[in-house]
């Protein structure tokens, strides 16, 4: 069903390297427009990288990344620039900025690259930080408020400007289980309604069981790409023992971290 | 309420026509007394928003709706510019008691509004902010200077308590840190001293050389540049010169390192922060501020006797021994002296400030920023008090 939507990014036989040390290479996949893609794998074995490349943080040793009919790897900055601004990236801290207000840290980006008025930045700021449930928390500094809560207010700004690709650097690390799934829920919800393609790194097999449509298994042994598909597909037809044993958390008697 | 950007205001049937028509908002009452909101065309945030007057006056219209309903048949895209103008006619609507219907709505904004109205509104979330009276504002002031000041004196007392056991052998931080320290604020800082100290003897014998030759007195060019260097600008330069690189860069990695919840780590497991991160800082500076006058005053020297012997057509050996003549053992112990308390203060408002910064990137530099303005008036002051007592003791 999702390979009926068009395709998004696409990332073509892509090599990414630190200097001489080859982290991943031959990477080559696809990505459809409003699909919920996670990258897993073991912890060090180059998912936050991958998503380095894919924002172009990183450039790739060989390999491009494709934004629909352009190629970001060989774009000028000029031709990158309104790819990102269709970005919405949210990083593993929250990395909000410390110096402003959580309503300033959600209006910055409109501020920018929007024409409203400063009240309409308001409000608009209001309507994000709702929508993450933090209304009335717009005026509290990042360090007023708790780790989960600076996470939730980093996706309102990631989402300010209404993405259309949502890029999210282990979305659960630090949150309870509980806030975790609502936070899937969120991204579940804000990709239903807003048809974003959110791209997310992580390892929670609760997450990545309930949510995903499709994903890729970064294999930290071969240095390569193991797997890709729906991971409950995945689960139920392992092609190789290193994606059975991450999705059963290392138990052979085939039990999966259950979606919760 | 600021009005949109995009003022347009279509015509009911007038937007069917076209629906690559940006945003537009029209209304239209039924017979029922229902007020009909049509959303037409592509939203688009990057655009702004149209206005929503013509809502605000259908509500205030004779005789006032009873309800308020939504129709999107025109409708080509929607984003959040959308949901924000249903955030407001929501918010009107609410204002006058009426009752809005959103099954008219998208699917997705539908949800999109039930998200954001899921988690109520934190009421209690904070006074919004007052500015207090002057005579308030006077004794806050005075009560954070108070506080900043005993916390100093608190902070030189915990490190005097740190260096007894470094006296009686048996410290606890590691040898390797304190040569890291060392190597950061001596060897490395010698460029700049170079620079500075040999330009301020350029200075100092070039100004005295234009004033002395009106009493053909310039062979004293060389007692003036020694005087001033040895006794004080050797010693205040590279301390001025120390608080913006070494102290200043003490304070961030302190600070860095509170953020980081490093300190805290130190505090947990047992091992003193004190001895482990301010005393191999202070040890280090104790110890090279002393070389680095020295070093200053000879750059000095040097810098005086560029302009003697290139301007004032001076022997250089005249000029040494002028130099030796003006001072002696107790000058060149006067500086080092001062150079050594000079670097404890150094130290010490690097530590202190970064030591107890706050938490986020912001504080960081406020802290870097503190502690060399800290530094440089303890070292001016200090100087002072050093003048006196040279002064009252005859050196």
């Amino acid at each position: 069903m999702a390979d009926e939507r068009p395709v998004h990014i696409r990332v073509k036989d892509l090599t990414m390297a630190y200097g001489d040390y080859v982290v991943m290479r031959d990477l080559d996949f696809a990505i459809h427009r409003g699909e919920i893609f996670f990258i897993m794998g073991g912890s060090g074995c180059g998912k936050s990288t991958l998503l380095r490349h894919l924002i172009g943080l990183n450039e790739p040793a060989r390999g491009e990344v494709w934004y629909g009919d352009v190629n970001f790897t060989a774009a000028s900055d000029e031709e990158r620039e309104p790819i990102r601004r269709r970005f919405g990236i949210l990083f593993q801290s929250g990395a909000l900025w410390s110096s402003m207000t959580l309503a300033e840290n959600v209006g910055l980006p409109l501020e920018q690259f929007t024409p409203l008025a400063p009240a309409e930045i308001g409000e608009a700021a209001t309507l994000k930080l709702s929508l993450v449930g933090l209304r009335g928390f717009e005026d509290y500094f990042p360090s007023e408020i708790s780790g989960g809560m600076q996470k939730r207010a980093g996706l309102a700004r990631a989402m300010a400007l209404d993405p259309e690709v949502l890029f999210f650097d282990e979305p659960s690390a630090g949150l309870d289980p509980v806030s975790s799934r609502l936070l899937d829920e969120l991204i579940l919800s804000l990709r239903d309604s807003l048809g974003a393609t959110v791209i997310i790194v992580s390892h929670e097999l609760p997450s990545i069981l309930s949510i995903a449509d499709d994903c890729v298994f970064l294999d930290t042994d071969t240095r390569t790409m193991s797997a890709r598909g729906n991971p409950r597909e995945l689960l139920a037809h392992p092609p190789n023992p290193n994606v059975h044993r991450f999705l059963t958390r290392g138990r052979s008697d085939g039990e999966a971290g259950s979606p919760s | 309420m600021a009005v949109g950007n995009h003022d347009v205001l279509t015509e009911v049937g007038a937007s069917s026509r076209d629906s690559r028509k940006s945003a537009a908002i029209d209304v239209e009452v039924g017979t029922d007394r229902t007020l009909r909101i049509h959303l037409a065309g592509r939203w688009n945030l990057a655009e702004g928003l149209p206005s929503t007057r013509i809502v605000e006056k259908a509500l205030e219209g004779s005789p006032p709706p009873r309800a308020v309903t939504f129709e999107t048949a025109n409708l080509v895209s929607w984003d959040s510019s959308a949901l924000l103008v249903l955030e407001r006619i929501g918010r009107l609507c609410r204002g006058r008691g009426l009752p809005v219907e959103l099954a008219g709505l998208p699917e997705g904004a539908h949800r999109l509004l039930a998200l954001a109205d899921a988690v109520p509104e934190k009421r209690d979330a904070r006074p919004p902010g007052t500015r207090p009276p002057w005579l308030a504002r006077v004794g806050q002031t005075a009560t954070a200077a108070w506080r900043g000041a005993r916390e100093a004196t608190a902070f030189l007392g915990e490190t005097t308590l740190a260096f007894a056991p470094l006296l009686r052998g048996r410290a606890t931080f590691r040898a390797r840190d304190l040569a890291l320290v060392v190597q950061e604020c001596g060897p490395q800082a010698l460029p700049i001293v170079t620079l500075i100290n040999f330009l301020v003897g350029l200075i100092i014998a070039f100004v005295g050389a234009v004033e002395l030759l009106k009493f053909g007195a310039t062979i004293y060019v060389a007692d003036l540049v020694a005087i001033a260097t040895v006794r004080e600008l050797g010693c205040i330069m590279t301390g001025i010169i120390m608080a913006g690189r070494t102290g200043s860069g003490f304070a961030a990695q302190l600070g860095t390192m509170n953020v980081n919840q490093e300190i805290e780590a130190f505090v947990t497991m047992g091992v003193p922060p004190m001895d482990f991160l301010v005393l191999p800082r202070m040890l280090a500076l104790c110890l090279m501020m002393p070389l680095l006058c020295l070093y200053a005053d000879l750059i000095g020297i040097l810098g005086g006797a560029t302009v003697a012997v290139g301007m004032l057509a001076q022997s250089p050996t005249q000029y040494w021994l002028e130099t030796q003549h003006a001072i002696g053992f107790t000058s060149i112990g006067l500086g080092v002296g001062k150079g050594i308390v000079f670097g404890v203060l150094i130290a010490l408002a690097g530590c202190l400030r970064g030591m107890k910064s706050g938490r986020d990137a912001a504080a960081v530099g406020q802290a870097a920023t503190s502690a060399v303005v800290l530094a440089i008036v303890w070292i001016i002051a200090t100087d002072g008090i050093f003048a006196v007592i040279c002064n009252v003791v005859g050196i």
